[in-house]
């Protein structure tokens, strides 16, 4: 039987890589949001330029299920390296579009599936003489025909090209006719629309699709970083990429021309750490971005700015890890190495964003807490967040707000100062004043170093003022745990002894869950931690459920052994659930390993009819 | 080292800077350094060379990696901010703090071990940038606070104190700095004040990056027959190539050297140097000539000294970046954040 779904299915698009697949599946997925309909995209890609498969995947949810969800029900196979594999995880009933210029071998892969063939490849040979426009346009031309079979507006799709290729009216024609050539071949020849289709709906908003590495650029624009010192890796490449073209926007002088912003690509991860040490120890605010294997570089420099107390902010966009790992897929497996990062006693802020709103909000405030806190802030994204595009609602910023410069002493400042001392706790919160490179001709210079010091910046190797000092950088953890953004309970209808915890990209497909669970009669209270020092509520919150999940996305449970480490929760409390396979986790499989591990409800007991 | 505090009374008639400032103004606390260690002659050279610039005390930042020469700045420029940073990643900091405000003088000083053994990438790297800086290696070619291992400057053949030989080639890191695009180098020796001093004073004087390789013998664990880089040896071998005086605006300094052949070079802050060439037909400003006469002297066991190169119009990194002239550090939000006028916009383009 086949699917008959509107505005709720998956669609998976199997490409080349360097196809030219992916402006075209962009231009599918933001023409059914542009219906109103909201949209999950999301990239599966391999470690290649060019050759390797890649996936483009859309789930069309009226609900707003933004959540990964497994399986797919329309594939549209491009790729004949993955042709069977492809074929194979067609939800039952689904459908299956394929170049049919060629016949399909073996004939018949599934006999429960929908099977609807079009000579891509002879239309397009047809059409263009040139190889490069055979190979692009056939891509526009299978959306034109997708627009005819899940009755997408075609008037909607151009409309979105003529954005696209604005001044360039020449690309805008080829592409319009190549969409007609696909959406008039498939009316023609087609039942249109299949059981699966898009119906118009205002289920959207006002929201925004946007990646989360282009949210954190532009949130580090928004927060005043002047400085970025980086190095190429992926995930995290598109949001230095990001920044730099904000820049390039917002940040040239009007007067001069001139940049105000310095965006340095370093020689390495090391360098990238060190140039922002400089800077933000020099007063600017100063970010760098990086994966996994770039943290492990950097933690020597983070040990220092902990110990020498420079404002630092580091987005980490996790992917699969150790080692080179699995550098195109995701995870959150770099918690304990960011947390803990360096030698010594050291732990460090880390925010934890669940999408590029989130991103976008906490990317502005990391610069304010990074100098409030006078330490290292890391941004914790991951592949998903960042190289994915997430419907989110639209950025906001606060004009009123001023940037948190934290407690910096002025020229003037030190006229009226007494005796300066630039680690001494005068405020009782851990946090002490600084003066920057410059201020003043005879007042409050002193010596940043990484060794060892007392209160006035003197070298000292003695243990009275050490174990002084590190007492001092405990209290200013706790003044970080009071500031930080707080957890967010989303509580059940009922009142239930069940508990999950869950952080970052989990949130879409935790929300799915929760409803999925509470639809089988399983309440759970759920909280995402925000956070790292974690706060109190997260101690409440597991002390009042009996049972209590830990949802995370690497193999170590690394946020169960943080709950442990800083709030000092017995782990038998916490049972951990853990997918990191390094594709996105999905509703169905926290369902299933949530109520696979709570006792059966008790069935009532049916009592024999005696008679 | 000594252990006594150093005494704050000074002679009243100490002469004066066109700032105020005395000599004393200029000085850090105490060396902690082996006694008769060619670094506090550095330092002192360094002092010296602020005094008589007039340089603020407050505007210049004194970066260093890790090691007995990274120790020095807390030696000297009392008034200044100093960063002791981590082993060999002195560069990057001091690049990252020259981005975040281009208006104050940078000094850097690292060591052999820190520069050419586990700073060599980022020393390539802050020399290919043109960071505007003055970076002294205060090169002994061999590592002091453990105790006596080779630096990737020790000479092969040299013996250390242990009787081991050194058998790797040495960097010489004058070379390299020409290579990688340093526009001021040149080489010293940590016992010739009367050519450190003007050298140091014409590095600060030029914008870019001016590299100065100081041979400064370790007293401890490089002082010993066999070794290259003693007291002994670089004064034997010891070879200038030129003398120079640095002339500012601000005064004359009297020329010590005896008249020769003749090269003034106008710098960008409006200073001259001028060079007198004890060598015959060597011009600074000649690449290709300055590694031939590094290899020429090397060739015949002997360490050349004084300004090898200089390209006085070489681009620094915020030219090249095309930073704005005021500082990033002192931008304010008006400046740096679009506002939420401009997100209204950013949001739509996302819909």
């Amino acid at each position: 039987m086949p699917i008959h779904a509107v505005n709720d299915f998956v669609i998976r698009f199997a490409n080349v890589n360097g196809s030219g697949s992916a402006s075209a599946n962009l231009l599918f997925a933001r023409s059914i949001m542009r219906m109103g309909v909201p949209i999950a995209p999301r990239n599966i890609f391999p470690s290649n330029i060019q050759g390797l498969p890649t996936w483009y995947e859309v789930r069309v949810s009226e609900k707003g299920r933004l959540g990964a969800r497994g399986g797919a029900d329309i594939l549209v196979a491009m790729n004949p390296q993955t042709f069977m594999q492809d074929i194979a995880a067609i939800e039952p009933g689904g459908y299956l579009f394929y170049d049919s210029t060629r016949p399909m071998a073996p004939s018949a892969p599934r006999d429960d599936i929908t099977v609807i063939g079009m000579p891509l490849t002879e239309i397009c040979a047809a059409e263009y003489n040139d190889p490069r426009q055979r190979q692009l346009y056939k891509n526009i031309i299978y959306v034109g025909a997708l627009a005819a079979l899940l009755d997408i507006d075609v008037v909607v799709m151009e409309t979105l090209a003529a954005e696209t290729f604005k001044g360039k009216e020449r690309l805008l024609d080829a592409n319009r006719r190549a969409l007609h050539i696909g959406y008039d071949h498939a009316k023609a020849r087609f039942d249109c629309p299949l059981g699966i289709r898009v119906r118009r709906s205002d289920a959207v908003g006002d929201r925004i699709l946007v990646e989360g590495n282009f949210a954190a650029g532009l949130g580090a624009v928004y927060g005043g970083a002047t400085v970025c010192g980086w190095y190429p890796i992926t995930p995290s490449t598109s949001l230095a990429e990001a920044f730099e073209r904000n820049c390039a926007r917002f940040r040239i002088d009007p007067a001069t021309g001139k940049k105000n912003y310095a965006f340095v690509q370093a020689e390495d991860e090391i360098a990238a750490i060190g140039i922002v040490v400089g800077a933000g120890w020099n007063g600017a605010r100063a970010f760098t971005t990086t994966s996994g294997p770039g943290i492990s570089l950097m933690q020597e420099f983070f040990g220092l700015a902990y110990f020498a107390e420079v404002p630092v902010v580091v987005f980490d966009v996790q992917r699969g890890g150790p080692s080179t790992g699995m550098p195109t897929r995701t995870q959150q497996s770099d918690l304990l190495s960011c947390a803990f990062a360096s030698h010594g006693d050291t732990k460090h802020v880390l925010l934890m964003p669940d999408g590029p709103g989130e991103v976008f909000e906490f990317s502005g405030s990391a610069f304010d807490f990074a100098e409030r806190l006078q330490t290292p802030v890391f941004v914790m994204l991951d592949l998903d967040i960042g190289m994915n595009s997430h419907l989110t609602a639209p950025f906001r910023w606060d004009d009123s707000r001023p940037y948190d410069r934290g407690k910096v002493l002025s020229h003037d400042d030190l006229e009226r100062a007494g005796n300066f001392g630039r680690y001494n706790d005068v405020d009782g919160d851990g946090v002490p004043y600084r003066t920057m490179p410059g201020a003043h001709p005879t007042r409050g210079a002193y010596f940043t170093r990484g060794t060892s010091r007392d209160r006035f910046a003197r070298y000292t190797e003695d243990a009275t003022p050490y174990v002084d000092n590190m007492e001092r950088l405990l209290r200013k953890f706790e003044t970080a745990r009071s500031l930080l953004p707080r957890p967010i309970l989303r509580k059940a209808a009922r009142p239930t002894r069940v508990g999950v915890i869950h952080y970052g990209s989990t949130a879409a497909a935790m929300d799915e869950a929760v409803d999925l669970l509470a639809a089988n009669g399983v309440d759970v209270d759920a909280l995402r931690i925000r956070a790292f020092p974690l706060s109190r509520e997260i101690a409440d919150f597991v002390q009042s459920h009996d049972q209590v999940f830990v949802v995370e996305q690497n193999r170590d449970a690394q946020m169960r052994t943080l709950m442990t480490a800083d709030l000092g929760l017995d782990p038998a409390r916490l049972t951990s659930i853990l997918h990191y396979g390094g594709m996105s986790i999905t509703a169905r499989y926290i369902v299933r390993e949530i109520s696979g591990r709570l006792p059966k409800p008790v069935a009532k007991k049916t009592v024999e009819a005696v008679s | 080292m000594s252990y006594l505090a150093k005494p704050k009374f000074q002679h009243p008639s100490l002469e004066v800077n066109a700032l105020g400032f005395t000599h004393r103004d200029y000085e850090g606390s105490m060396s902690t350094l082996c006694a008769g260690c060619g670094h506090d002659s550095i330092s002192a050279a360094i002092v010296r060379a602020c005094f008589e610039l007039s340089l603020p005390p407050h505007r210049i930042a004194k970066l260093s990696g890790i090691g007995c020469s990274s120790k020095t700045p807390t030696y000297m420029l009392g008034q200044s901010h100093g960063f002791n940073s981590v082993h060999g990643r002195m560069p990057s900091v001091l690049t990252g703090a020259n981005l975040a405000n281009r208006d104050l003088i940078y000094l850097g000083v690292s060591g052999d071990g820190d520069t050419a053994s586990i700073g060599l990438g980022q020393f390539a790297h802050a020399m290919r940038r043109g960071v505007n800086m003055v970076y002294i290696v205060e090169n002994n070619g061999v590592y002091g606070l453990t105790k006596g291992q080779f630096s990737a400057t020790a000479d092969r053949g040299s013996k250390s104190k242990k009787g081991v030989d050194a058998t790797d080639e040495p960097i010489d890191l004058v070379a390299l700095a020409i290579q990688l695009g340093a526009s001021f180098v040149a080489r010293s020796f940590s016992g010739d004040k009367a050519q450190l001093v003007p050298l140091i004073k014409a590095a600060f004087e030029h914008r870019g990056a001016a590299f100065i390789d100081v041979i400064s013998p370790c007293v401890t664990f490089n002082n010993h027959a066999g070794s290259t880089k003693s007291f002994d040896y670089v004064r034997e071998h010891n070879i200038a190539v030129n003398a120079l005086d640095v002339i500012t605006g601000r005064s004359t300094i009297e020329v010590d050297y005896a008249e020769g052949d003749r090269q003034d070079v106008l710098m960008h802050d409006g200073s001259t140097i001028r060079l007198h060439k004890l060598e015959a037909g060597l011009d600074v400003s000649d690449r290709s000539a300055a590694f031939g006469m590094l290899e020429r002297h090397r060739f015949a066991g002997e360490i050349a000294t004084g300004l090898v190169y200089l390209n006085e119009g070489a681009r620094e990194l915020h030219e090249s970046l095309d930073t704005t002239h005021r500082p990033l550090n002192e931008l304010g939000q008006e400046v740096l954040c679009p506002g939420s006028k401009a997100l209204q916009a950013i949001n739509a383009s996302l819909r």
